[in-house]
Parts: C-alpha cells; structure tokens; sequence
C-alpha cells in the first residue's frame, strides 16, 4: 500500500543522507521525497511516499524513529489527509492540438505559464493521481518534458505535526 | 573562562567524561590532538598496531565494563580500517566513541591527501555521527556523542575532526556541559506498566515456559533480575550467543546456549513452548531458524530498549518496550506483591520433559583414545584450569561455537565475542581491552589458526602494556567452520579452506617476546594449561593441535523449524 510519511528533522547537514540511507541500507523503496525548511528554520519538513504492507511500514517508522535527527513523524495516509504534487511540463502544442491541450489544462485546472509557437509549458497543482490523469489525456506522445515536486502532504483537520 | 586549543577541548572533554583509556593510532590530521595527549596524564594512549585492533580493544573494554570505549585514528586510511571494528560493535550493541581526524576543513570535498567521507562511509554501521564544523562546538559534540553511545540500544558514535579546528593557535572559551539537551532523543526509560502486568498473566498461566535472554540482558545489567525472576517462577533459561552468563551456566535451570549451534535440550524446549519470554534478544536468524516453523504453539512476549527489535522478523504477542531490568524487576515485584503461583503440575511435567532432552545430551562428541585431540577437549581443560572464572573472549569459527557450548559462564560481561557480525580478528585486541579494564583478572583468547592471524600484530602491542593474556589457539590447520559447511553442504569439496602453510606459532610468539607452548597430544593438555596459566604475568601463547575433520553439533538444518537439528555426521533429529 501505499503511504505518505511526513517527518520533522533538525535543518543541520547530514540528516537527509541519513534518511536516505536508511532506506537504501534496508532495502525500502522510495518513490518521492521532498524537503524545505519549515517556519521555524532550525526544522525541516520532509514528505516522503513509500510502498509496503503494514509490518513494512512500522519498520520503516520504527527505524526512522531511532534516526537521531528525526525529532517526529507520522504516516498521513492512517487518518485524513491533503496531499498536492506540482508538475511542470512541456506539451507539443502546434496546429489543432494548440487549442486542444489548451481545453485539457482547463479542465484540469491547470495553468499555461509560458508559450512558444511549438510549445506550451503547464503547472498542474493536485495529487499524484491527478497528476498522472492529465499526462495520459494529454496523450504522452504530446509531452516532452515532465517534472514533478514530489508529494507533500498535511493532515486535515486541527492536527499538527510540531514540536 | 578557561581558554583552550580544539585539541585541548577534545582531550578534556575525554577527561571529564571520566576515560581512562583511548585505543588509537597517530597520523597527520589528529597531530594536534595527539600533542595535547603528550601533555596531560589523566587519560591514558594505548598505541595499537593497526586501527581495527583499536576499534575492538575498545569494543573489549566496553563490554567487560559496561563504560563507552574510546578510539582516535586518522583520517584516511586509519578511519577506515576502523570500519570493521565499529561495524563489529554496532550489530552487537557496545558503546563505543571514535574521534578520527579529518582533512582542514577548508579542504574537504578536494581530494586532499588522506580525505575520506568518514560520515558517509560509516553512516551504516555508527548508531550518530557528528562532523565538527565550529571548534567551540567540540565540548557538546564530545558530551553527546558519550550520552547518544550509552544510552537506549547502546553502539558506536563517530565525531570527525578536521585538522584545523584542533589547532594550538586559536583558543576558545572551555566550559564542559553538566547535562545533555537533545529534542530529538529520548530513549524509553520505563516499559508501559500495563504490557508488564499481562505479561505477567501470561507468565503465569504457561505450562511450558521458556525465558530466552540475549545480550541486551549483559549489556543492560538485567542479569540479576532475571536470575531472581527464573528462580521464582522455576522457569528454564536459555541464553543467545551474546547473552552467555546473563544467567549462571551451572544452574540447573540453564539450558545453555539456543539456535544454530545451540543445545538440543535449548532447542527442543523452544520447539515446545507455549510461553516464550524473550528479553533483551532480537530473535536473529541465528536464532529462528525458518521463522515460518518457529515455535508454533508459543505465545511471545518480547522485552526490548529498541522498538524497531520487536516484531521485525517474529511477531510479538506481548511486546514491551523498555530496559530490560526495569522491565524484569518490575515483573519480579508484581510477583511479589499480587502473589500468584505458575501451574506447579504442568511446571513439573515440563521439567521432566526437559530432563529427558538433557539426558540425551545433545553436546556429546566421540573420542578416539589413539586418535587426535578434540577442540572440545580443550575448551573444557580450559574451564578446568580456569575454574570457569576467566574473562574469554573468541575469535570466529568452530573454535567460537566450542568455548560458547562447553564454557560455563558464571556472571555477566565475562564472554566476550562478535556475536552479530561474527568478525575473525576479534579475538585478541578484545582481550586487550578486558585486560586494560581488569589488570588482574585472568584473560583468556580462544581463537583459531585463521582468526589470530587476522590481528597478529596486536603480539606486540600486548609486549609494549605488559598484558599476560593467554591466548588457546585451537589449530584445526584449516578454516574449520567454513570447511564444516563445505562437507555437509558441498559435497567435502574444501574450495580454499585450508590454508597450506602456517607460522610456527610458538616462534612467532617468540619473537614478539612472549611465551609459546605447542600441544599435540591430549595427554600433554592438562599439565601445558597450569603451566601456562601460572606464568601469571606473561603471554602465553598455546598452539594446540587438534582433528581437523571435527564438526560442531547440534547444527540446524537448514529451512527447518528450532528442532530439527544434525546431532552428529550421521544422526539428526
Ligand atoms: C573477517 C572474516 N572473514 C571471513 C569470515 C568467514 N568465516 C567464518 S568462520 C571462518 C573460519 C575461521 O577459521 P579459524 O579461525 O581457524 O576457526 P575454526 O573454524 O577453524 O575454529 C571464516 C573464514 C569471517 N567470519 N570473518
Ligand atoms: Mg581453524
């Protein structure tokens, strides 16, 4: 199953590696991860997005748990939960298809935020399953470059996660 | 305030966390440091003679203590070779600090000479690691670096240094903290009371009990509560690998060792269970066997400081957080208090089942009265000539399994060996550290022809400290454990286990100024043991020859559940 585990670390050199190399050294998989500082630059926030059963998932926390850098976590997927992926890309945009993909973004509510005659570069804001809906009804021959931001994720409602 | 170099600050902070020795090795990057050292006399330099020897000499030190070992190297190379040792001593739990120099920091990055990324090449095998960036820092570096690498599951903390945040010139303001504050670190101090009381529950309805201690139980100073805690309810024991002497090995209730090579009354009492109270063990594969046979009908509670030790590879019905004592004299109280009694009649039926499995005697081994000596029957004329009171600690190998089977370990931190990584080369430099920690107790290293050659060097060092160690070398003139696995798995084809030629070991004691004794024949055992064992201040090394074509039994069969066993080349269960 898949799980968005959202962890605040101490901001200081090293601690991502360490992170990183814990699920390397382990044998976990991760498919996304981000991090930026929070508003409190001693801390960062990390999202990451894994796959597992659940005796995988409570390794993977345990261990991240002993990670001395890691002051507290939480795997949004067991409650509610927003999650958002930014996508950048860069569609093929000539002849009817112009008008085309530009109907599509629309419809996803996206935005076009730089135009040439051959090419429209979008943003799309949502989660990884919207995300990967608008690449395939855009049609992937169209697309010729794709970046993405990775998940980042809170939980819904007036739960924290701070110190 | 008192103003002092980086390398100055290192050396006090070692001073007021109370060291008494640093197993190290000089080079460029930790001259400074070492020039501070030159000038103080509070903390002691024992100069090894390769760094890993460093690493497990300190590794030594804490395990028969209890107190963090403490190693300086240099960068480069000598950080490296320290790699195996910290290695050693995290799967095995020991607290352990390593200062090792680094590159000016205005170098790192460049491959400047002697540069390696000590945090990236020891970030899986250190349990922290800190890089200093600012020489003010070192006195809080050095402070948690001692608190992370002794508290909660104790192992190896890293402080790297670059050589310019050690230099004489630039002074700063010295001021030791009292206490550590970390947000990020707070080791459980106490088990959830609740979990304690249904584990007791269940501890009292078992009718066939197993209480099975690990090294968490040596090296959290469980031993006592668990020893009352068995004697109470009269439940078995049996010890893991690194758990030896947790409980005593000639009580009645020892089973001795379990697992692999474990006994087969250990093993089979497993097998049956339907109780299994684990505390401070982490259920290795060493231990399990197949985890989908192991012990089927048994309820599991599992005592452990490390959370991520509970449930990873055996579900636990009972799990509980916490120090292992806490936990067991808080279970002993219980007892006390609520009252309460096991099912005597089923305790009873369970021991004369137990006794039956002891009386088949699974650690039996054949003896040929014309034929070569038996390693076992060295171990064992070892505890005799010991009176089972000497600090042992072992190489890897056959040798390892026989002073596991056939020494019984009285008291805690007394058997000291590389239980999870299994590292040949432990042997001797560990006992270095035993014998540093306890000048006057008797230290004995069983090794092998293989393993002592991997830290030889260290015949020097322990010439240089004046350290009597008695060094059992069981020469089987081959690597007996991987030629055991070569016979029963591969057919006895010996594919580079045998090494073809080997040093006159009684020469090469020699040399390095020590005593040698060979030992061919049985006869000959007893009477060379006194001998050397009354040569009270001085090395001795003991090449003693024996069958190399010796297996050691029980052995798992392989996939099978804990009871399923090879007894002998020929019986299994
Ligand atoms: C550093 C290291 N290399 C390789 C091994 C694999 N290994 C395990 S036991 C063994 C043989 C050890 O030979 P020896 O020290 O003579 O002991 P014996 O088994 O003969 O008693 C080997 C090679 C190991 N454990 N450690
Ligand atoms: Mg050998």
């Amino acid at each position: 199953m898949r799980r968005i585990i959202s962890i605040l670390m101490e901001n200081e050199p090293g601690a991502l590696s360490r992170v990183v190399g814990l699920f390397s050294q382990r044998g976990y998989n991760i498919e996304t991860l981000t991090v930026a500082p929070t508003e409190d630059e001693t801390l960062s926030r990390l999202t990451m997005t894994t796959n597992g059963d659940d005796n995988k998932i409570e390794q993977i926390t345990k261990h991240l748990n002993k990670l001395i850098e890691v002051v507290k976590l939480v795997d949004l997927t067991e409650g509610a939960h927003i999650e958002r992926e930014i996508m950048l890309m860069k569609v093929k945009a000539t002849g009817a298809q112009r008008a085309e993909v530009k109907r599509t973004v629309d419809i996803f509510r996206g935005q076009i935020v730089d135009v040439t005659s051959t090419v429209y570069t979008v943003q799309l804001t949502g989660t990884t399953d919207k995300l990967e809906a608008f690449i395939n009804a855009v049609g992937e021959t169209q697309v010729l470059e794709v970046v993405r931001s990775g998940v980042s994720g809170i939980a819904r409602g007036e739960k924290v996660l701070s110190l | 305030m008192e103003m002092l170099s980086g390398a100055e600050m290192v050396v006090r902070a070692l001073q007021e966390e109370g060291v008494e020795y640093i197993f190290g090795y000089p080079g460029g990057s930790v001259l400074h440091i070492y020039d501070a050292l030159f000038q103080q006399d509070k903390v002691s330099h024992i100069l090894v003679r390769h760094e890993q020897a460093a690493t497990h000499a300190a590794d030594g030190y804490a395990r028969a203590t209890g107190k963090p070992g403490v190693v300086m190297v240099t960068s480069g190379p000598g950080a490296t070779n320290a790699i195996t040792g910290m290695a050693t001593a995290f799967m095995d739990s020991i607290p352990m600090v390593v200062l090792s120099g680094q590159v000016r920091s205005d170098w790192i990055g460049d491959d400047a000479f002697q540069e390696t990324d000590m945090i990236g090449v020891s970030r899986p095998v250190v349990k922290h690691s800190f890089m200093v960036r600012d020489p003010k820092d070192i006195p809080e570096i050095v402070k948690k670096a001692f608190y992370i690498a002794s508290t909660g599951r104790p192992g190896p903390v890293l402080i790297d240094i670059p050589k310019d945040h050690t230099a004489p010139n630039k002074t700063f303001p010295f001021e030791y903290p009292k206490k550590v504050k970390m947000r990020s670190y707070a080791p459980v101090t106490r088990g959830h009371s609740g979990q304690i009381r249904k584990a007791v529950e269940e501890l009292l309805k078992a009718k066939r009990p197993v209480i099975y201690a690990g090294g968490g139980v040596v090296q959290g100073e469980a031993s006592e509560g668990l020893t009352a805690l068995a004697h109470k309810l009269n439940f078995p024991v049996t010890n893991t690998l690194m758990g030896l002497g947790g409980f005593p090995g000639e009580d009645r209730q020892c089973l001795g060792m379990l697992g692999m090579h474990g006994t087969y009354e250990a093993n089979m009492a497993m097998h049956s269970a339907d109780v299994i109270l684990a505390a401070g063990a982490r259920l290795d594969d060493r231990v399990t066997n197949n985890v989908k046979k192991f012990c089927p009908g048994a309820k599991i509670i599992h005592i452990d400081i490390d959370p991520a030790s509970i449930s990873k590879n055996i579900l636990a019905h009972i799990p509980i957080v916490g120090p292992v004592k806490q936990v067991l004299d808080d279970m002993l109280e219980m007892l006390n208090e609520h009252g309460g009694e096991p099912d005597q009649k089923a305790l009873e039926r369970w021991w004369q089942e137990i006794e039956g499995w002891r009386e088949f005697h699974g650690l039996r081994y054949e003896v040929d009265e014309n034929g070569q000596m038996k390693p076992q029957q060295v171990v064992q004329a070892l505890y005799k000539a010991t009176n089972g009171d000497a600090y042992v600690t072992s190489d890897v190998g056959q040798h390892q399994m026989f002073a596991a089977q056939f020494y019984k370990y009285k008291r805690p931190r007394q058997w000291i060996n590389s239980g999870g990584l299994g590292t040949m080369g432990f042997g001797l430099p560990s006992a270095m550290g035993v014998q540093f920690a306890y000048p006057d107790a008797v230290v004995a290293c069983v090794t092998g022809e293989g393993s002592i050659q991997m830290n030889i060097q260290e015949l020097s060092t322990c010439l240089q400290y004046g350290l009597p160690i008695k060094i059992i070398n069981i020469n089987n003139q081959a690597l007996g454990m991987v030629r055991q696995w070569q016979d029963m798995q591969y057919g006895g084809r010996h594919s580079q286990s045998n090494m073809e030629s080997l040093p006159d070991f009684v020469k090469l004691a020699e040399s390095y100024g020590h005593v040698g004794i060979r030992v061919d024949r049985f006869e000959d055992l007893e009477g060379a043991m006194n001998e050397a064992f009354s040569l009270k201040d001085r090395l001795v090394f003991m090449d003693i020859y024996v069958d190399p074509n010796e297996h050691v039994y029980p052995m798992h069969i392989a996939e099978g559940s804990m009871r399923d066993m090879w007894l002998s080349k020929t019986e299994r269960t």
